[in-house]
């Protein structure tokens, strides 16, 4: 095998195949396993389909929830049929604020988000509305964000068309330290 | 349930769990668990296993579709019926419920269920991406796609409604007061981590068997807060087995057969923010009174946990889970999640998980955490060490549950583990407890001795 280089750390063999493609991997069980790069890229042609007039009104700064038509139950994050009873629900606008209903920091994540770590997540309340919206919660530390703290809509200058073109930030001022 | 036929667990093999396995592919991992279990039961032929539902939880871990397909072929069981199942983490359990369907409407009187993840084929961070593709791609996933800070935020719920609300009330200052409260959870979620790795180190399958101290499980790496690592179980390559027969079968291949009493299933939105905030769905021991202001599930709690755990009991007949089960191997993704599903699945009422623990119901008698514990033992939970200690390779990892339940109810821990440490001494009843995505599935399976 010229050119493939053995290792008996299998960390040390994953950081081979990402470099050179492949390595052989020096088992303790007595095997010598051969382990190769095999990249995986794929672009989808996505439609919003039912829910395009929210990500539509997130280039135009609204908040697009929805509430069923018939028993008026109302959906901060937006479905076009009612889950509570099956109809149809018509859209119906957000208010800008809201409160932390719950929220985390995550110091770790998936690779896609992983150079924006540290970042909050914070599920958003509003008054008159059922249900909830996941959202990143930005200008506030871990110690600073509790449950119940007001926070308003903030909305992307150029929009990319993804949920993240709205982001939350604190609508009070910060506790006394 | 008046035309179904009894079905038995009559045997259950397990790889090793373990951070990668690149000596062996999904289909061998697979035949290691199959000849194992085949071994323990050694008067049945494998020509006598008439179907096999399979399970796998992710195409992009697997790379391969299909791959169901493959295990088929590697094991020998074609031309028979087979299928593969998949239900997010909760793949196993569903693919145990899948089995015992077809044995129970009198489809098959021997049925084979396998399961496996190969989850070390990518990065931890890749891997984390794969899993958070289960959450809706349009309103959660690009928010920053990540499970644990999906069960961080629901934690940090649990821990408002049940700590701040109650046991510190008394303070005023709102931040302060949920501090305190974050702050008591982290203690009790810690006490769940010592827990989880110290019963595996009895275990020779887990992945991650640790002495673990209170101080260390408290002050190793936040992942999301109040999360850290030791409270969230990893990545792993690994496969199981059970092999299922009816009651007029059963008995020729094993004199220890284990009896699957009663199964449940529950599902809830898929997305966090579309909970419903209504009543508690009680159980017989629950009064409507004790939760007047609980808006429910809400964020805080499994709706699909309770709706599965009241069809297992009433299926098995039980009406004090507490009293009646001798142990539970609940799906403990992580620390917080395993206190959240005491409550669901009624060992306690809501709001008294973290008691639950700090009394010491589901720790092992015999074993020392290095923990005071005045109520130690009464209700063990995860004494295989859980999905913390064991490991998840998803599709393997429900019916590893019931391949460690299998041995228990039969007191076989010491022949298959080499240490009866594990073994609760005469061990009658037992569920296993599967879940999936943010708690939109759960399936409860209570199993017997015959």
């Amino acid at each position: 095998m010229p050119g493939i280089r053995k290792f008996r750390k299998f960390r040390d063999v994953m950081k081979e195949v990402n470099k050179k493609g492949a390595a052989i991997y020096e088992n303790p069980a007595g095997t010598h396993d051969l382990v190769v790069l095999s990249p995986y890229n794929i672009n989808y042609i996505h439609s919003y389909a039912e829910d395009t007039p929210f990500f539509l009104g997130l280039a135009e700064g609204k908040l697009m929830g929805s509430e069923c038509k018939k028993c008026h139950y109302r959906y901060a994050t937006p479905r076009s049929h009612c889950m509570e009873c099956g109809s149809e629900t018509e859209w119906s606008e957000l208010p800008l604020e809201g409160r932390v209903h719950s929220w985390t920091t995550c110091y770790f994540g998936s690779e896609e988000f992983l150079k924006e770590t540290p970042f909050n997540l914070a599920l958003v309340e509003f008054d008159g509305v059922d249900t909830l919206f996941l959202s990143r919660l930005k200008g506030a530390e871990e110690r600073d964000i509790y449950i119940g703290m007001k926070v308003k809509a903030v909305f992307r200058k150029a929009p990319k068309y993804l949920v993240s073109d709205v982001h939350f930030v604190p609508a009070e001022p910060k506790a006394k330290k | 349930m008046t035309s179904q036929r009894k079905v038995y667990v009559i045997s259950g093999g397990v790889t090793k769990f373990a951070k990668a396995h690149p000596d062996m592919d999904f289909r061998l991992m697979v035949k290691r668990a199959f000849d194992y279990a085949m071994k323990d039961v050694p008067d049945l032929r494998a020509s006598e296993i008439e179907s096999s539902r399979i399970s796998y939880f992710s195409d992009h871990f697997a790379r391969q579709l299909k791959a169901a397909s493959m295990v088929q072929d590697y094991l020998g069981l074609n031309p028979k019926d087979s299928r593969r199942v998949e239900w997010g983490g909760a793949t196993g359990g569903q693919a145990i419920q899948a089995g015992w369907e077809t044995v129970a409407s009198g489809r098959n009187d021997v049925c084979l269920v396998a399961g496996f993840e190969t989850m070390s084929h990518v990065e931890t961070w890749k891997g984390n991406e794969f899993i958070a593709l289960a959450s809706d791609t349009n309103f959660d996933y690009p928010v920053g796609g990540f499970y644990t800070g999906y069960y961080a935020l629901m934690v940090q719920r649990h821990i408002y409604e049940y700590l701040r609300k109650r046991k510190f009330a008394d303070i005023k200052d709102e931040r302060k007061a949920q501090r305190a409260a974050t702050e008591e959870a982290k203690r009790v979620m810690a006490m769940v981590s010592v827990k989880n790795h110290v019963n595996a180190l009895h275990n020779p399958y887990s992945q991650y068997p640790e002495k673990l101290t209170m101080k260390e499980a408290m002050g190793r790496e936040m992942i999301a807060f109040p999360l850290n690592r030791p409270s969230i179980c990893t990545m792993s390559d690994g496969a199981a087995v059970v092999i299922l027969a009816s009651e007029d079968v059963a008995f020729k291949y094993t004199d220890r057969p284990v009896l699957i009493k009663g199964v449940g299933c529950g599902t809830d939105t898929m997305r966090l923010a579309d909970r419903p905030h209504g009543k508690v769905p009680l159980f017989s021991w629950e009064r409507a009174d004790d939760y007047v202001s609980l808006k429910y599930p809400g964020v805080h709690s499994f709706r699909a946990g309770r709706t599965a755990a009241l069809e297992a009991y009433k299926n098995a007949g039980i009406t004090n889970p507490k009293g009646e089960l001798d142990f539970v191997e609940l799906h403990d993704a992580y620390s917080s999640s395993e206190i959240q599903t005491y409550e669901d699945i009624g060992l306690c009422r809501y709001g008294e998980g973290y008691d639950f623990v700090d009394q010491g119901h589901p720790f092992l008698e015999g074993t020392d955490y290095g923990l005071d514990l005045p109520h130690k033992g009464t209700m063990p939970v995860n004494p295989s060490g859980g999905l913390i200690a064991c490991g998840h390779p998803v599709g393997a990892t429900g019916i590893m549950q019931g391949v460690f339940a299998l041995w228990q109810l039969q007191g076989t821990i010491g022949k298959h583990f080499g240490d009866d440490t594990l073994q609760i001494k005469d061990a009658k009843r037992g569920l296993i407890h599967s879940h999936a995505g943010t708690g939109s599935s759960v399936t409860a399976t209570i199993m017997e001795r015959a």
